[in-house]
This record gives C-alpha cells, structure tokens and sequence, in this order.
C-alpha cells in the first residue's frame, strides 16, 4: 500500500471546489459541518459514506436543489469555475452546466420515455432535442425501445438509465450522480456504471457520483472522499481507497486477512471505533 | 327525432362553452395543483373585454377578441404574479382559499365598472340565419362556438403533446423536484398555466357573448359549472375537460326538454347532470380520463 494518495490535483484541473461548506435544513438542523472537496475535469469522482453523512446534501447544495428542501448554506463557498453556487437557483446552475440526477430517479412517471427526455432538452428550448435523443439512445438503446412507453410503467433499471439519459439531454458539463445502484440488482448496477464511465470517456463529461455501494463506485472513479457524519473523513485516488485498511474493513467488508467480513462483526467494530 | 338532434346540437354549444371554461380550470390544476374558484371572473373579464372594445371603442369584432385574450391572459398572469407565487409551497388548501378571496375581489372589481349589473349583448356580427342538416337547423353564431372550440382544444392539445414547453408543464405537475433539476422553471410554469387559462376563459365568454346576452351573474356561473364537467371527465385531463364539458351541456339540454315537461316547475337541468356524474364516480372515481396514480408491484 502506497503512503500518500494522488492529489485530485493530479488527475486534471479542478472545475468544482466546495470550501467548507455548512449546510442547515430549516434554520435549524445543521447537516455539513465544513464539507471540502474538488472535483477534477473530466473524471469521475465518487462521494461514499453511510446513510445520513450528509452526501446527497452535499450534492443538493451543488445543484441548488437544497431550497426547494428548505436548506441553506450557512458558510463556505461552493465554486465552479470561479463563480460561487452557494445558494443559487436550480435553473441558474443547470444554464451553468451542472445537473443533477435526483436519487430514487423521480422519472416523468406520466410522460412516455421519449418526453421525459425532451424535458431533458428544457433548458435548449428543445432545439438540440433532435441530434441528442439520438446520443441518448446510442448510451441507451434499452432507452429506444421503450420511447413510447409511460415512464411510470417501466423496470427500476430502465428508470435510472432514463433519469440519466434526461440529465444528458440539457448537455451538461458535470454530472451529479445521486446513488445511482438504488434498489437495482447488481448486475444492472454494473452496467449502469459502465454506461457512465462510457459517458465520461467519450463525451469528457465530469462526473461527482454519490454512493453507498462503495466497490462498485470505486471501481469505476479515479478519485473518492469518504464522508461521516457531516465532515469528509478520508480521500484519495480509488486505488489508493480500494488499498486503505480502514476504507477496506468498514466499506468493502473485506477482513484484515483477505477474506469476506460478516457485516455484524463490521458494524460492531466500526461503532466501537466511533466511539473511540 | 329531430326534436333530440336539435336538443343534442343546442346542448353540444352549451357544452363547447363548459368545455372551454373546463380547459383553463384543468390548466391550472393540472400545472399547480390549484382549484381556482376565480375561473368564472376570468370569464367575465374576457366577455367584458371584448363588449368594451367593440361598443365603446368601435373596433372590430375579431380585433377586439384577440385583445380581450391578450387581456385576460395578462390579467391571470399577474394574479399569479401577485398573489399565489408567494404562497408557493404552502398548503394547498391556503392556496384554494386565496382563489375564493380573489373571485370576491375580481367580482367587486367588475361592479366598479358598468357591467357590474345588467344585460349586454355584442351587436350581430354574423350574418342571419345558419345551415341546417337533417332537419336540425344551426344558427352562424352556434356554429362558430363549436369550430372556436374545437380550434382551441386542437392547439392546446398540439401544445401540450408536442412541444417541449408543454411537455415542461406536464412534468411540474408530474414531478416538481425532477423538473427543477433540469433547470424547468417551476414559478415560470405556473405563471404560464395561469395565462394560458386566461386564454382560454376569454375564449369561453366571447363564445357566451355570441350565442347569447352576457351578464355578470350568468358568466360566473359557468366558473362554477366547471365542477361538474372537470370532475366527470377527470380533474388532471385535457381530454376529459372537452369531454366532461360537452356531456355536462348535452345532459342539461336533455333534461330541460324531456323531463322538465314531467317535473312540476322543472328545472331538472341543473340536477340531472350532477346525478350522472354522481353515477360516473361509482365506477371510476377518478373520473373518466383522470390520471389514475401508476404504482409499481
């Protein structure tokens, strides 16, 4: 195992700084306690931890989809190449570039497939929607097949791949992936993730994936930060991640010896070591 | 026979109207999740509208309708503007509430002018009589509400299906998080639910105002016979608005000529149709095109 991990400093220009940031829900109920991550350009970047650390708070304060929640950010600045988001509208920073695929998928469950995805192309006024459905279904071909479809009536899968493929459609130049393998069987979570590493290669989207699945984000990101409890705790390039103890023990359920964990015997440990 | 045809095509015209009147409540529910209890002052608004400009200002009848559209739209989209934006987010019952203030207001607004109370009729603009078939006998002014309306319906209809504000619009009712993360402009769309529904409502009183005399009272009444015609054809439905509006005025017309003579006073229109759709929703209680929630199993 290597000492240091890379910096994200090193896979590329960072396009997304958040500086410590503070996030209440309500005016009340403080949420982030001083977030800091960057995002290098062009690469994937996973955000792991456990339910309630705060990720996809951390991703709503990025969109601007904090407000609609009555979340604020309280302290920090959030900056994307040079302008600060902290606070800003969801329409503002979608013209920006930056769209967020909502956990749980939330598809246009009335609209057919197709619509759903020319609502992607909002933003555009549908002039692009022509050329981009084609992209779209090129990642997606599942995606074509079903374009007359209500959305409402089509598999978790298919629903995902649409509430990414939607996300396409307003062009954007970092993605926000929130849990993307919710609820799917892990086959359709690998490919899912292979889809958005194809996503990434060829379009040179950037994109920041939030997730508990830690293998199989690890596998596919150059870079991930680990959050706990409101605060990132650890962070480094994957390999260096996949190698980390720690990171192995408590998220991948791999014992010290090399063998598979029960996950009573890591949860144990793990809140001993909290308490620590 | 052609006693229940002339029946059915007085009761299609009447029923045009409701389909109007219909539309922009739908418009608006559908978007906001709003009932808007001002529909029929939006009416008046637009029937007025267009009585105003063509008596007092002289101008042409169809300059003064697209005026009136304009008008109106203006006049909802401001109402959205001033007073339900801030209540976004709030309990929807407040909102509903709002609207019921709001018919008071716009209602007392209208007294200030001169058509607070009375009778007005827009001078005849379409030449006398009208085509018969089949022994039904169709005045000019009974045929341009029929082709008024199916016009308006196809242009929302086009509008909603194909483009892709449309399809924006149908989204924030759908989902209004999802839409906002794709940079949908959920206040932009509810402003323009409310114009479009201004639209539509002038449409419907200048209809009224051809076919027949306006008044305040009567034209406010027609906001309130939406009810029935969105709640039979389905609150969220575009296609159940045309539908619910045309069978709720072909019932009305029926029952005015078959069972008033049989009922002492009669007066049955105003009940019969609300025991139709009583029978409706025991069989599809979301009415006959209205949305029935997918659930996933």
């Amino acid at each position: 195992m290597r000492e240091r991990p890379a910096s994200p400093e090193d896979l590329g220009e960072i396009v997304l700084e958040v500086n410590n940031i503070e996030v209440v829900y309500h005016d009340v109920i403080q949420v982030l306690r001083g977030v800091s991550l960057k995002v290098p350009g062009g690469r994937i970047t996973a955000l792991l931890g456990p339910n309630g650390a705060g990720k996809t708070t951390t991703l709503r304060a990025i969109s601007g989809l904090l407000k609609p929640e009555y979340g604020k950010v309280t302290d920090g600045r959030i900056l994307y190449r040079g302008e600060d988001l902290a606070n800003r509208g969801p329409e503002e920073i979608v013209r920006l570039g930056i769209v967020q695929v909502p956990e749980g998928r939330h598809v246009f469950k009335h609209l057919t497939v197709e619509e759903n995805l020319k609502v992607g192309s909002y933003i555009h006024y549908g002039r692009t929607v022509r050329e981009d459905l084609e992209r779209i279904y090129h990642y997606f071909p599942r995606l074509y097949e079903l374009r007359n479809k209500l959305a409402g009536y089509t598999s978790g899968g298919e629903q995902q791949m649409l509430a990414i493929g939607r996300a396409l459609m307003a062009r954007p130049k970092l993605l926000l992936l929130d849990e993307p393998s919710l609820g799917l069987a892990p086959l359709l979570v690998r490919e899912i993730f292979e889809i958005v590493r194809q996503i990434n290669a060829e379009e040179g989207v950037t994109v920041l994936v939030v997730e508990q699945n830690a293998r199989v984000a690890l596998a596919a990101a150059d870079y991930g930060y680990i959050m706990e409890q409101g605060r990132i705790v650890l962070e480094g390039d994957a390999d260096y991640l996949e190698q980390n103890p720690d990171v192995r023990e408590f998220y991948l359920g791999v014992a010290k010896s090399g063998g598979r964990k029960s996950f009573k015997e890591v949860k144990a440990y793990k809140r001993r070591k909290r308490f620590m | 026979m052609s006693y229940l045809l002339q029946l059915l095509v007085s009761g299609l015209v009447v029923g045009s109207i409701y389909a109007l009147a219909a539309l922009g409540f739908v418009l608006i529910y559908k978007a906001s999740r709003v009932i808007n209890f001002a529909h029929g002052q939006f009416i008046a608004v637009g029937a007025f509208t267009v009585y105003a400009l063509v008596v007092y200002l002289k101008l042409n009848v169809w300059l003064a309708f697209a005026a009136a559209i304009l008008f109106t739209a203006l006049v909802a989209y401001l109402v959205e503007k001033l007073f339900l934006k801030p209540l976004v987010g709030q309990p929807i019952i407040s909102v509903i509430m709002v609207t019921i203030g709001l018919a008071s207001l716009l209602d007392g607004l209208i007294h200030l002018t001169p058509f607070g109370g009375g009778n007005f009729s827009l001078p005849r603009f379409l030449p006398e009589g009208g085509v018969s078939f089949l022994g039904v006998s169709v005045s000019y002014p009974q045929l341009l509400a029929v082709v008024l309306t199916a016009l308006f319906l196809a242009g929302f209809g086009w509008f909603f299906q194909r483009s892709t504000l449309g399809a924006a619009m149908r989204a924030v009712a759908d989902d209004q998080m999802a839409a906002m993360s794709l940079g949908v402009s959920v206040e932009h769309v509810f402003a323009l639910a409310w114009a479009a529904a201004g639209i539509t409502a002038a449409a419907a009183g200048f209809i009224v105002g051809t076919v027949s005399g306006i008044n305040l009272e009567s034209l406010v009444a027609i906001g309130l016979k939406v009810f029935p015609a969105v709640i039979l054809g389905g609150l969220d439905s575009i296609p159940g608005a045309v539908v619910g509006g045309i069978v709720i005025g072909v019932l009305e017309n029926l029952a005015t000529g078959y069972l008033d003579p049989l009922v002492p006073g009669g007066g049955t229109a105003d009940v019969f149709p609300f025991v139709v759709l009583l029978l409706v929703l025991w069989f599809k209680p979301h009415g006959l095109f209205g949305t029935e929630e997918i659930e996933r199993v």
